[in-house]
């Protein structure tokens, strides 16, 4: 039914602020330092835009199901 | 495991400060007693974490929160007590306030001041160069140079600086000012940014403060006036104030380790490399606080932390752990692996990070390839340090070339 969104962190970009995870600690977890998605495949919801939008090096892309890009704007 | 609890609660900071030299008690403490009893100057008794992964759980941890510091009398450093604002805040309302201002401080965003952030940098250089040596690094080069820049990107003017440098002053002194004047000053800092965001309001700009004050008149429900205000003058106070102090300690740094410097000037490339290393190096904090509360019983460092109890974690400590960092008291300009938390971590990650991060590297790197036969210009001794602030610095720093 309701359209989905996709997470992803980019690993070469993440400096394990953990400001991801202070934020949406239902989506993201730290592993070895740096961020990963808990969920690669989410309910849309504005904490993970918030923490895409909030990352200092932009390294989390929130899409829809057709892979359009929602945030970082 | 010993009953810490009973331990009478150290005097922290542990010692004055010594030039950028870490207290050895961090070691000990990282071995024997990883999360200790202290009392700061001001306020309750608090635990202090001093090892990294410790450290890393009270600032990341959400069952830690700094919005539980309101209405108590936190440890801190400094008479006043932080009065809300976006240190005082937890998800969703910090989450709220950053956002405002997030956009403007990320890496990609941060890479495009960079171009002017070098021509300020030569230009400064070409002044000193111009006059002579010798010269006051802190006042010619590392003092202009962040006030400059985050007056570009907040649209405050720099004529204005010796008013708000002088305000600025308030946010890190504990005792250099009195609590009348640590007072007197926010509220002139408050004044002065409270009419800049008027007059923005009036004649808009290309600016971060008239993108807030937009943001502001288009959510009138989301922040307010006040909230504006107290970000906008956090960002240039707190935003130059660290760097004004870390390029100089930075340049000590390498002044005072020849072997390093030499390797770096024959490699500027190994710039990015270096400010990590001495991000993590140097201690900026004379001692660390913003304590967080524990919302539940945790357990720390073998320690069962009680709900309602306040916990610092201490960034300079962390960054020397030895389980991390191998050989963590050495300076190595070609560290690889550095996951330091010289910025801290989690939610209230340095908002400025990737700024300072380029500041430094543009401040530093200039001054290595600008001047190659730069030294300090009087015996280490004769060196005044700061004192009074919460930060460490050098309050002159005599140099020659």
């Amino acid at each position: 039914m309701s359209a989905g969104w996709r997470i992803e962190v980019d690993a070469r970009r993440c400096i394990g602020s953990g400001s991801c995870v202070g934020m949406a600690q239902a989506h993201f977890r730290m592993e070895s330092g740096l961020a990963t998605p808990i969920a690669a495949a989410v309910e849309p919801t504005e904490t993970v835009i918030d923490a895409a939008e909030s990352c200092p090096v932009e390294a989390i892309a929130v899409r829809d199901d057709d892979g359009v890009l929602i945030a970082p704007a | 495991m010993p009953d810490v609890a009973r331990v009478a609660a150290r005097p922290y900071p542990f010692s004055p400060p010594d030039r950028l030299n870490l207290d050895p008690l961090y070691a000990e403490l990282r071995r024997v007693e990883p999360l200790t009893r202290v009392r700061l100057p001001f306020g309750e008794e608090a635990w202090l974490a001093t090892r990294y992964v410790d450290v890393r759980t009270v600032l990341g941890d959400a069952r830690f929160s700094r919005a539980a510091s309101v209405g108590r009398d936190e440890p801190r450093l400094t008479p006043r007590q932080i009065e809300g604002g976006i240190l005082s805040m937890d998800p969703p309302g910090h989450t709220r306030l950053r956002r405002l201002v997030a956009k403007a401080f990320t890496a990609r965003r941060v890479e495009q001041l960079r171009p002017r952030t070098r021509q300020i940098a030569d230009e400064l250089i070409d002044a000193m160069v111009t006059a002579g040596p010798p010269a006051d690094l802190v006042e010619h080069f590392a003092t202009p140079l962040p006030i400059q820049v985050i007056c570009e990107l907040l649209g405050v003017p720099f004529a204005d600086r010796h008013l708000f440098h002088v305000w600025s002053e308030a946010i890190v002194s504990t005792t250099s000012l009195s609590p009348e004047q640590i007072h007197e000053y926010l509220d002139n800092l408050y004044r002065y940014i409270g009419e800049l965001v008027q007059q923005r309001r009036r004649e808009p700009t290309d600016d971060l403060i008239c993108a807030m004050v937009r943001a502001r008149d288009e959510h009138q429900d989301r922040f307010t006036e006040q909230e504006v205000v107290q970000l906008a003058a956090g960002l240039l106070a707190a935003g130059h104030e660290t760097t004004v102090t870390q390029l100089p300690n930075f340049a000590y740094v390498l002044l005072t380790h020849p072997d390093q410097l030499a390797r770096l000037r024959a490699e500027p490339a190994r710039v990015p490399t270096a400010i990590e290393e001495l991000m993590r190096y140097v201690p900026l904090g004379v001692a660390s606080a913003f304590a967080r509360y524990a919302t539940e019983d945790i357990e720390v460092g073998g320690v069962l932390v009680r709900a309602g109890e306040p916990v610092i974690g201490s960034l300079s400590s962390a960054n020397r752990d030895e389980t991390v960092f191998a050989d963590p008291d050495r300076l190595d300009l070609g560290r690889e692996t550095n996951p330091h938390i010289g910025f801290g971590h989690g939610v209230h990650h340095c908002l400025g990070a990737q700024l300072a991060r380029m500041e430094l590297q543009v401040g530093i790197g200039t001054l290595v390839a600008r001047l190659p036969e730069l030294r300090i210009a009087v015996p280490e001794p004769e060196l005044t340090w700061k004192s009074g602030m919460i930060v460490r610095g050098l309050a002159r720093m005599p140099v020659t070339w």
